[in-house]
């Protein structure tokens, strides 16, 4: 159940996603979505939205990249709470390390064994 | 002081018409499998052409190219006394460098995907000035060198846009000389950078119609001709969407051009099985059409006269970036087989 | 005052011919965008909506059947979703690699671009692209053409979050 609910919930997103691309008049790359929708996860995130959808959809809402501007908005909010004003500085980015980490590495073996094919 | 060789405003009439002894094409694998893979002369059947980087391999083409120019016409080398040679890519690195292996007098050329054009007229100049015996132009243009330049890394997974084009990987070489047998170049037409306020650099059809338009209506109030004095009129790379927007132009200062205008970037793909969108664009890809199909039709005698004109789109990503609209040019040759 | 007035030095007033050359480029400006976009070939917005949808869902759904198999072998659903986003950015990366993922991107679109695995997509692309340029400003540096602007946003906001929650507390 949990995964048809991913794929719902992943699918809408990536939707939305594909809908501003399409039908606005402006030429938006993948680079100003992936930014887009980080932000825009994280303000959602700090505005109690974005929790749910997470709740709903488990991995259809954390695995698109505005699941990324939630981890990194929940991050900070804990360590706010936990810690303070230092707490605004660390939380995100100790939230998202794990993410930024595998992407840094993994994106660095690929390319050094691979060519690209063209 | 009057200029004899000019008719009108901005047209040139050679007086010894110029002759294209020979010409060469060598394009990549997706260009040999289209609907004029036969006329070519090499087809490399990867990408790299056995080269480290994709940039290596389009200078390569390009050196072929020119090589296999020169040998066509029973020639060297030394023979030749100048190279004018373009590209697409920054600083035009694969002319420089091809010029650097083949030793022959150069000049660079940068008329975006308009520079075959531009390099066979200015060689035509050069023969009939007098200040020449052999001249080759040349320019080469490849997808992935293009892609990685002008918009995305190839392996990025990105949706091309309906209007987008296909850079064609290739390199095209032209031999003119003074005499010899073989079509001549009887007139030439100098663009003008015409911007019509187009953004979108996936869009380039639409950016470059209107100055090929303005060349081909400057050409034919210059010389008192039309359409109908044409076999062929033939553009080098709007595609489908620029060439409906310049048939329409056309159509509105009353040239109808409905039965003989065609575009090179619609002819050198099949667009349904090929999945390249609008069409072709690139500096190969007028070039390798001129030199392969058109070549064969004017010497075949299918065509007896074509006016050809390259069309560039003048953009880079700094300007593009900066928010500055594409301007586009386009060169007029016409082509002559007489006899 | 209701004055509109910008600062700054006044402009020049333009000479009527110049106000008239200036509104004739506007309006042929325009009058040609209308008439390119006639021409132009539209996307095929339901088609393209309804792969996006289909393909995201999939790589989500993918990515929620591994982290079910985590909790099934015992980790608690927090470190279960931090290495199914793992995995996923590690399948991502090395889809990029095989010169699979930008298949998928040309149908897919965003339904490839916004999952997680479009991120590591962003990263490995340009960085196996410029590996000939050296491993300095070749694939260090470009990695981030993209993945760099996400970070930075990302950041800017989740700090700015933070700063925001603890004044106003």
């Amino acid at each position: 159940m949990s995964i048809i609910m991913a794929f719902i919930i992943g699918g809408l997103i990536c939707l939305v996603g594909q809908l501003i691309m399409d039908l606005t008049p402006y030429k938006v790359t993948p680079a100003h979505i992936l930014v887009g929708f980080v932000t825009g996860g994280a303000v959602l995130s700090a505005l109690g939205l974005y929790g749910p959808l997470v709740k709903i959809g488990g991995a259809g809402a954390t695995i698109p990249i505005s699941g990324f501007g939630h981890l990194l908005a929940q991050g900070t909010l804990e360590a706010v709470r936990a810690k303070g004003l230092l707490g605004a500085f660390t939380g995100g980015i100790t939230a998202g390390a794990a993410g930024i980490a595998a992407a840094v590495i993994f994106g660095f073996c690929m390319a050094v064994l691979f060519n690209p094919r063209g | 002081m009057s200029a004899p060789k000019r008719v009108g405003q901005h047209t040139l009439q050679f007086a010894n018409p110029p002759v294209i002894v020979a010409t060469a094409s060598v394009v990549g694998p997706k260009e040999g499998e289209g609907p004029l893979g036969q006329t070519f002369d090499i087809v490399i059947d990867d990408s790299y052409f056995g080269e480290e980087t994709w940039e290596k391999a389009e200078r390569k083409m390009l050196e072929e190219a020119v090589k296999l120019v020169v040998a066509k016409a029973q020639l060297k080398p030394q023979d030749i006394d100048f190279l004018l040679a373009g590209d697409l890519l920054n600083q035009t690195i694969s002319a420089n460098y091809a010029a650097r292996t083949l030793g022959i007098p150069f000049l660079g050329l940068y008329g975006a995907c308009s520079t075959m054009y531009e390099g066979m007229a200015l060689a035509a100049m050069l023969i009939d000035g007098g200040f020449a015996h052999h001249v080759v132009a040349a320019c080469s243009s490849h997808y992935d060198t293009a892609e990685r330049q002008y918009r995305f890394p190839t392996e990025q997974g990105v949706q091309r846009p309906p209007t987008a084009q296909w850079t064609v990987t290739g390199a095209g070489a032209v031999l003119m000389a003074p005499v010899g047998n073989g079509p001549r170049i009887t007139h030439a037409t100098i663009g003008r950078v015409l911007d019509v306020g187009i953004k979108d650099p996936t869009d380039m059809g639409s950016a470059m119609a209107p100055a090929a338009v303005d060349t081909i209506i400057r050409h034919f109030q210059d010389t008192s001709r039309g359409p109908i004095d044409y076999d062929l009129i033939i553009t080098g790379d709007l595609g489908r969407v620029g060439h409906e927007i310049a048939t329409k132009l056309l159509g509105e200062q009353k040239y109808d051009v409905s039965h003989n205008y065609s575009d090179c970037g619609i002819l050198i793909y099949d667009h349904e099985r090929q999945d390249t969108h609008a069409g072709g664009s690139g500096c190969a890809c007028s070039a390798v059409v001129f030199a392969g199909h058109l070549m064969g039709k004017l010497n075949e005698g299918r065509y007896k006269r074509i006016l050809g004109v390259g069309t560039g789109a003048l953009l880079s990503t700094t300007a593009t970036q900066q928010g500055e609209s594409i301007p586009g040019i386009g060169h007029g040759v016409v082509i002559e087989k007489l006899g | 005052m209701a004055d509109s007035k910008q600062p700054g030095p006044p402009k020049k007033p333009l000479t009527l011919a110049e106000q008239v050359m200036q509104q004739k480029q506007t309006y042929d400006q325009q009058a040609y965008q209308r008439l390119a976009d006639g021409v132009k070939p539209r996307h095929n917005v339901l088609v393209n909506a309804l792969n996006a949808f289909w393909v995201g869902g999939s790589i989500a759904a993918l990515a929620q059947i591994i982290t079910l198999i985590f909790i099934a072998t015992g980790a608690n659903p927090q470190d279960a979703s931090t290495a199914a986003t793992i995995i996923m950015v590690f399948l991502g990366a090395f889809m990029t690699g095989l010169g699979i993922y930008d298949e998928i991107g040309k149908v897919a679109g965003a339904g490839s671009i916004i999952p997680i695995t479009g991120f590591a997509n962003s990263i490995v692309a340009p960085a196996m692209e410029y590996k000939r340029e050296g491993f300095v400003f070749g694939v260090a540096a470009r990695m981030f053409t993209i993945a760099g602007p996400v970070l930075v946003y990302g950041f800017v906001v989740s700090v700015l979050i933070g700063l925001i929650a603890y004044f106003l507390k």
